[in-house]
């Protein structure tokens, strides 16, 4: 193996909203290949990061350069994964209709899909095990199914970087875990993945690297590079040395 | 009234107006009735209720200037629009209370601008219920013009309107335009609900824009078979209103929204599957013990629904996925529209 190229490379950002600044001093780097967890509180600035990442949100300082690309131009070029109530799951569409629309900023207006793009949607939905479900309406599915519907539409335009946000929440043990080991092969297929998450313990066993962030990335390493640093969870969550958090993560 | 007599009417040399009026309304059904089927689905009523209000002032000042009463109502359904959809990207303000400022001035604004011109009781009232005598047949050129060119731009921008629909923020991400797709959509409300207002009334054209698309719903859990049904049942109770209303002598648009909204309240009892009837049926039949209706994978149910589905082997195979049925669907409403609107002009001499 020779190197694992960045997929994203975020320094030193700064992001102001509504005058107040939410993120600053940030750095984070993810590989081809590496399922990295972004952990913080409510407010850490996890979804400022992810917007924009996305080239939603204009940063105040630093530079991002992802998809191949630096600066803002990176949209549509990024999967991105929403939270599930983003999305209008009483819409009379089909699940290969839903995942079609991850082709529209690329297709352009006037453009209609051809072949070729339908038998992009089939691969996308094969990669999260859909395929049998493609013609449901999508108001007809679970929980899961649903997560796994947002992640083949973010896959559909092939992107070699995927933002997930939140992807487990309100979901069941066992959902979790098979979408965890989904997101872990998706990663394996030459893709970063960076995904935000309150489940610590989803995201200490599934995930690569983890991202601890609060403001700013105050750590980031495997689970068990962190687990031997107790002040970094401290600063990161605003707990103290006796708190239950730290030792549900068992961290020294 | 008989049907035959009906159509003996709709031929009678002396009743010109006839024909144009059942054209004009079966344009303007039909193109609200796709139109709404967004409307419906992005949950816009209010705007589209907005729209209709904000148009009055347009057509007041044309009436009273003498001017194109069509061109009026659009220059100022888009204004209204327009300054709508710019103030909303304040967040402050939520859209609703911004729709409600602008399209209860615009309304205000129409009723003094038409208060100047004498005797506007009239006036105002063929405005606010709609008049089947007097439309020129100018205006059936132009909307069959207008509605053609609103069912052009709603197919070509289909695939963005639905992404849009979808999850605003994961199109933004897709790098789609949201806000300048935001403002087509009301431009074509607009231009939907001007060609409406004339027979069917500045008050009544919201129903044209979310009976049918709703009722629709009912039936259909595909969005290109709702626009299909959709503009059929508007085409429908166009003609059934208008027949009514000229047999009984009653006032057209309020008769045509009376049949759409006897047509929903029939397909919200009848509906095959989400239809009151059939809801009450699946319970009795869950009760009674027997299989539930719902396949396996359908059931919720925590880990047997989430298990992964097996992997197509064919997938490498191009699936030949039927088009969308929207594409055939509204070309044939688009020469429907046509084929209507030059029959009427022929059947009217003046």
């Amino acid at each position: 193996m020779t190197s694992t190229p960045a997929a994203l490379t975020v320094s030193d950002l700064a992001v102001d909203l509504g005058g107040r600044r939410v993120l600053e001093h940030t750095d984070l780097t993810i590989s081809r290949g590496e399922l990295v967890g972004l952990i913080g509180p409510n407010g850490a600035g996890k979804t400022t990061l992810l917007r924009t990442i996305l080239g939603l949100l204009r940063p105040a300082a630093g530079t991002i350069h992802a998809a191949d690309r630096t600066s803002r131009p990176a949209r549509g070029r990024i999967g991105y994964v929403p939270q599930r109530h983003e999305f209008a799951w009483d819409y009379p569409i089909s699940v290969a209709g839903a995942v079609m629309t991850g082709l529209t900023g690329r297709l352009g207006p006037l453009r209609r899909p051809n072949l070729t793009h339908w038998e992009a949607v089939a691969d996308a939905l094969d990669r999260v095990r859909m395929a049998d479900l493609a013609e449901r309406p999508v108001g007809q599915l679970s929980g899961g199914q649903r997560q796994r519907v947002l992640v083949a539409r973010a896959l559909v335009s092939r992107p070699a970087l995927l933002l997930l946000d939140e992807p487990f929440t309100g979901l069941d043990m066992p959902t979790q875990e098979l979408l965890s080991d989904l997101f872990t092969r998706l990663a394996r297929e030459d893709r970063a993945v960076l995904m935000t998450t309150h489940d610590l313990a989803a995201a200490r066993y599934g995930c690569d690297r983890l991202a601890l962030l609060n403001r700013t990335v105050i750590a980031a390493g495997t689970a068990a590079e962190l687990a031997a640093r107790p002040d970094v969870w401290m600063a990161t969550f605003g707990v103290t040395a006796d708190s239950p958090l730290l030792r549900i993560l068992k961290v020294a | 009234m008989s049907p035959t007599d009906f159509l003996a009417d709709l031929l009678n040399p002396d009743l010109t107006f006839l024909p144009k009026a059942l054209a004009i309304a079966v344009i303007s059904s039909v193109v609200c009735g796709i139109v709404g089927t967004h409307v419906v689905l992005r949950g816009m009523a209010f705007i589209g209720d907005a729209v209709s209000h904000a148009v009055f002032p347009g057509l007041a000042i044309a009436f009273v200037i003498e001017g194109d009463l069509v061109l009026g109502g659009t220059l100022a359904g888009v204004a209204t629009a327009v300054l709508v959809a710019v103030f909303s990207q304040n967040r402050r303000l939520k859209e609703d209370s911004l729709i409600g400022i602008f399209f209860v001035a615009a309304f205000a604004l129409g009723v003094v601008v038409i208060s100047q011109t004498p005797g506007y009781a009239g006036s105002l009232e063929q405005f606010l219920f709609g008049s089947i005598t007097g439309i020129p047949t100018s205006d059936l050129y132009l909307a069959g013009g207008a509605g053609a060119a609103v069912l052009t731009v709603m197919f070509l921008l289909h695939k963005e309107f639905v992404t849009i629909s979808l999850d605003r923020e994961s199109a933004r991400a897709l790098g789609v335009p949201v806000f300048w797709f935001d403002l087509v959509l009301y431009v074509l409300v607009t231009v939907a609900v001007v060609i409406s207002v004339q027979t069917i009334g500045n008050i009544l054209v919201l129903a044209l824009l979310v009976t049918p698309a709703a009722t629709a719903r009912m039936l259909t859990d595909r969005l290109g078979v709702m626009m299909l049904i959709s503009p059929v049942i508007g085409g429908l109770a166009a003609l059934v209103g208008l027949y009514v209303s000229w047999s009984e002598d009653l006032p057209t648009g309020g008769t045509i929204v009376l049949v759409l909204t006897a047509l929903f309240l029939l397909s919200w009892l009848l509906a095959p599957k989400q239809g009151l009837l059939a809801k009450l049926a699946r319970g009795v039949t869950r009760r009674s013990g027997e299989e539930s209706p719902l396949a396996p994978e359908e059931r919720p149910g925590p880990v047997a629904a989430e298990l992964p589905t097996k992997t197509s082997g064919d997938s490498a195979e191009p699936r030949p996925r039927s088009r969308r049925p929207s594409l055939l669907v509204i070309s044939v409403l688009l020469a429907v529209l046509g084929v209507t609107a030059l029959v009427a002009a022929a059947l009217s001499p003046a």
